[in-house]
């Protein structure tokens, strides 16, 4: 049986073993620090934008290096911060929830990681070759083409281009896996509801980041080859960008958002101790929200005057979005009416998302009619309203999920006093920096600009929205504080379910065993784990004997391929460059060479390894 | 993950999908061409949308020539067929029909990379440069991302064969070939859309 | 167990059943193949005789090419058996999403309001 076997991974070193991981624990954690360092770096941006933009006609900056930090901000924040942090979670909790010894892919999950940080690292070189891109992180033509934007939008196109690619198929392992790994008895409608949504999210970004890879693609081609698709004089048509780009870019804040949902829809049942209610629905809005979210992206071009009717057609489209969501905060509401409710962190942050994101909806409905669209658009009030929904949503639906699964992770919890002021100064500086924008913005002041004249009313607001910014900032050091501090101090989980918590992820030992479950479970009801424990023996039973476990191979071979991509879309870019030392032709080839050769490498077998049965009953025995 | 497989019968009937690793991977191509329909949509709608704006320069109908994009056509269609009786033989633990098979949709695929070949150089040398106009840069990337398609499943089939040449089907590969004929009849499905919207709905006064 | 997967094997394990079964589909494979080489001669040959008058060749080409597409999918691609529910829904799902892009770069480029 075990001839192929268990000699693997003894001896490497820390820095071989992280690097050619394809553990979904550790590519989760990987996921999870690169998304933080990105994070960190677009949050310093907005602190400089905030300073910037504290007192009229400041001169901290210039107005181009403001518009290369609002860029570098949205564009970091949604492509390189959110998404991997996200995608952390679902790395490491999906597989668990389901009750499944790893991805469908771990090869593939592996690269989706590297090809993506490589594609924040490509994006991030530009401030090193002649400055960052500068035309919004929407890149509206003829402001992102070649006649008028600098070399930084060369790493936008390439840097987004190679950083997708990974997010795609990193996408199609989720859904593969979601759909063939589920453990025996895990029916699609017993799945957490954390695992519908990060489904339903992996299927939104494999049908939007499709086409942003095709928008991006001509992007390129216009600035690199020529292309002529957006100069009106040959033909072409600057509309054409604006559609493809929001084809993508509103299934992207699904895509950000429902992942979002599902932790608040593990955390809030969790710690009301009670069942999710209206499980059913909250599936279904899942996807009727997804389905939607392809049908409304003209709602961002309303003022681009494309015709009345299909204005009207796609606000309409736009306020069916309410309905599903509706269905939603309702039903975490009724979750929580008449249960057991412990105001933890991960819980305040869960408890205060509701009424943060209905305002951030609400302000949406607003926007979503078209003959008031034309005041508001571009204005701080469409700031306001996008940073309810990214801050108050998905950034508060993130930090319940930390402050929840922490312990699960990395074997202690974080301190509740240092977590409870994180989350006061994080919600009392997002409304203080967010709320006013909204006034700022129906009063008239322009998003985007750099500066503005004083005496217009505007001055107060901006101060206050300024302190609130530094407010959160605060906070955040809190967080990291609090990271740092738990690590030393707080007291070691050893027990394997710390929260009383109702899902599968609960059932497994802490630390985690590197297979996860030594025996795949057999999931009986919806919440199986909450289920063993009152009405079975308080453990899950075993769909299979204990046996020998087969594992995957670590591989560098995902690493090399995303060093080759990165070396590709390096020599891309030099092709605009005024003197390359090297032609770009050569370090193009490299990388092209790089790239497919370890795909070819790749086609070479490897099985992976079994961890014989006695190793299986030595580990069981050490952590049970 | 590959146990609880009898093998001792011989290949099971669907070889590809007789393990865990080959349902995700004929599940994981699934996805993937779904995916790949939207992007290919998304050029389809910009040739469609910038193909009047010739600014000038050639137009579709002075350069298209049905008679090369129907012979085009042809090896296309006949290297799909070849690749399904590839998968036929597959089945039935035939490895050298497989192999014949496939080295036919190969070749077959390479008559039809060289006739694009020809063809883009073709009308490069009467006067459609990629710059020329919006209608010359949206058909030369829209057929061109075709034809990087092309090549890369004449490549994958090809490692796949050099890879395997002797070492008969085996429950590891038989996914792998599986998945390679898939995309290569997505490649075939894109086509269609191709001969029909770019050159015949062209030409055809639409 | 894994050092078997890269074993051929001797003989296959169809039945007598299986094999007859998987005769018919060849048959109905190159009858495919026969009728989607006609659906494209009888395209090329409306378009290229120009006797048909241009406002009713392009549905009908239009009509061919997705009767041919569908064929491609269902048959060659086997998206008509049993155990493809999910490549179908993703496929279909593709194509849903795909009708609302391709229409919007076909007709809202702004050239005329809608």
């Amino acid at each position: 049986m075990a001839t192929a076997t268990a000699t693997a991974n003894k001896k490497k070193s820390v820095v071989w073993d992280w690097l050619t991981t394809v553990d979904h624990k550790k590519l989760a954690i990987l996921y999870l620090v690169a998304g933080t360092l990105f994070f960190v770096k677009a949050g310093l941006m907005a602190l400089f934008i905030r300073i910037q933009l504290m007192v009229p006609e400041n001169d901290f900056m210039t107005g181009q290096v403001f518009n290369e930090l609002i860029t570098m901000h949205g564009t970091i924040m949604l492509f390189l911060a959110v998404t991997p942090l996200i995608f952390g979670f679902m790395n490491f909790v999906i597989p668990l929830q389901i009750g499944a010894r790893d991805v469908a892919f771990p090869f593939i999950n592996a690269l989706g990681f590297w090809i993506f940080f490589f594609g924040g690292l490509l994006l991030s070189m530009s401030w090193f070759f002649g400055g960052a891109p500068d035309a919004g992180w929407t890149a509206y033509v003829p402001l992102s083409t070649r006649e008028y934007a600098g070399s930084g939008m060369d790493f936008y196109a390439l840097g987004l281009q190679v950083s997708g690619f990974g997010t795609l198929i990193s996408a199609i392992n989720f859904i593969v896996t979601i759909i063939n790994m589920r453990a025996p008895g895990m029916t699609m409608m017993r799945m957490p509801l954390f695992c519908w949504t990060g489904l339903v999210a992996s299927i939104l970004i494999v049908f939007a980041f499709t086409p942003l890879a095709a928008g991006l693609a001509l992007l390129m081609l216009d600035r690199l080859f020529m292309g002529q698709f957006f100069t009106p004089d040959m033909g072409g048509n600057s509309i054409l960008w604006a559609h493809i780009f929001w084809i993508f870019g509103h299934p992207e804040v699904y895509i950000l958002v429902l992942p979002a949902f599902g932790i608040i829809s593990e955390v809030v049942p969790a710690f009301s101790h009670k069942r999710l209610f209206g499980y059913t629905a909250m599936v279904f809005a899942t996807i009727v929200i997804a389905f939607l979210s392809f049908m409304v992206w003209v709602h961002h071009m309303f003022t681009i005057g494309i015709g009345p009717i299909t204005n009207s057609v796609f606000a309409l489209a736009t306020m069916t979005i309410a309905v599903p969501t509706g269905i939603k905060i309702f039903n975490w509401l009724f979750t929580m009416w008449g249960g057991k409710l412990v105001f933890n962190t991960a819980m305040l942050c869960a408890a205060s998302f509701v009424p943060t994101f209905v305002l951030g909806g609400i302000t949406g409905v607003m926007l979503s009619m078209a003959p008031v669209d034309y005041l508001y658009h571009d204005t701080y009030f469409v700031v306001a309203h996008f940073h309810y929904i990214i801050i108050g949503g998905i950034v508060f639906g993130l930090l319940a999920g930390l402050y929840y699964w922490y312990p699960k992770m990395f074997g202690h919890k974080l301190n509740e006093t240092l977590g409870k002021i994180m989350f006061w100064l994080l919600y009392i500086g997002f409304h203080l920096t967010f709320f006013i924008q909204h006034i700022l913005g129906l009063i008239g002041m322009p998003r985007r600009v750099y500066t503005y004249l004083g005496g217009q009313g505007w001055d107060t607001m901006n101060l206050v929205s300024s302190v609130g910014a530094f407010v959160m900032g605060a906070a955040i050091v809190v967080l990291v504080l609090n990271i740092v501090y738990s690590a030393f101090k707080s007291e070691r989980i050893t027990v394997s379910d710390p929260w009383n918590a109702r899902t599968l992820e609960w059932a497994t030992h802490t630390p985690i065993p590197e297979y996860n479950f030594a025996q795949t479970p057999q999931v009986r009801s919806l919440d199986p784990w909450f289920y063993e424990k009152v009405h079975g023996e308080g453990k899950m039973q075993p769909a299979e004997p204990l046996q020998d476990i087969h594992m995957p191979n670590g591989s560098i071979l995902p690493f090399l391929m995303s060093l080759g991509l990165f070396i590709w879309g390096f020599g891309m870019i030099m092709i605009n460059m005024d003197n390359p030392i090297v032609p770009p032709g050569v370090v193009i080839a490299i990388g092209f060479i790089m790239t497919f050769g370890t795909m070819v490498l790749h086609s070479k077998e490897d099985h992976g390894y079994h961890i014989p049965l006695e190793e299986v009953k030595k580990i069981e025995k050490e952590v049970g | 993950m590959s146990d609880h497989v009898d093998v001792s019968n011989g290949l099971p009937a669907n070889p590809e999908k007789s393990t865990i690793e080959g349902k995700n991977k004929f599940l994981g191509m699934w996805v993937f061409l779904g995916g790949e329909t939207i992007m290919f949509a998304t050029f389809f709608g910009t040739f469609l949308g910038l193909r009047e704006g010739t600014a000038g320069g050639p137009t579709p109908d002075e350069l298209f020539s049905l008679p090369l994009v129907f012979l085009m056509t042809m090896f296309l269609l006949t290297s799909s067929l070849t690749s399904v009786l590839g998968i036929i033989s597959m089945k039935k633990n035939n490895f050298k029909a497989m192999r014949m098979y496939f080295l036919v949709t190969v070749l077959l695929g390479l008559g039809f990379f060289g006739c694009e070949v020809y063809e883009f150089w073709h009308y490069n040398h009467v006067g459609l440069g990629y710059s020329v106009s919006a209608f010359a840069s949206s058909f030369y990337t829209l057929v061109g991302l075709h034809g990087a398609h092309v090549l890369f499943g004449l490549g994958w089939i090809t490692t796949l064969l050099v890879r395997y040449w002797g070492k008969g089907i085996t429950l590891a590969n038989a996914p792998k070939f599986y998945s390679a004929s898939l995309y290569w009849h997505f490649i075939d499905v894109v086509w269609v859309f191709i001969f029909t919207v770019v050159y015949l709905l062209t030409l055809g006064g639409a | 167990m894994s050092d078997e997967l890269s074993k051929p094997f001797p003989k296959s394990a169809m039945t007598e059943n299986e094999r007859y079964e998987l005769g018919r589909e060849t048959r109905i494979q190159v009858v495919s193949f026969a009728f989607m080489i006609m659906l494209t001669i009888i395209s090329f040959i409306s378009v290229a005789t120009e006797t048909i008058p241009s406002g009713f060749v392009v549905p009908f080409i239009l009509l061919l090419g997705t009767v041919q597409f569908a064929l491609q999918l269902f048959y060659f691609m086997h998206l008509k058996d049993k155990d493809h529910g999910w490549p179908n829904a993703f496929f279909a799902t593709g194509i849903v999403v795909t009708i609302p892009a391709l229409i919007a770069l076909i007709l809202l480029l702004g050239e005329t309001k809608w």
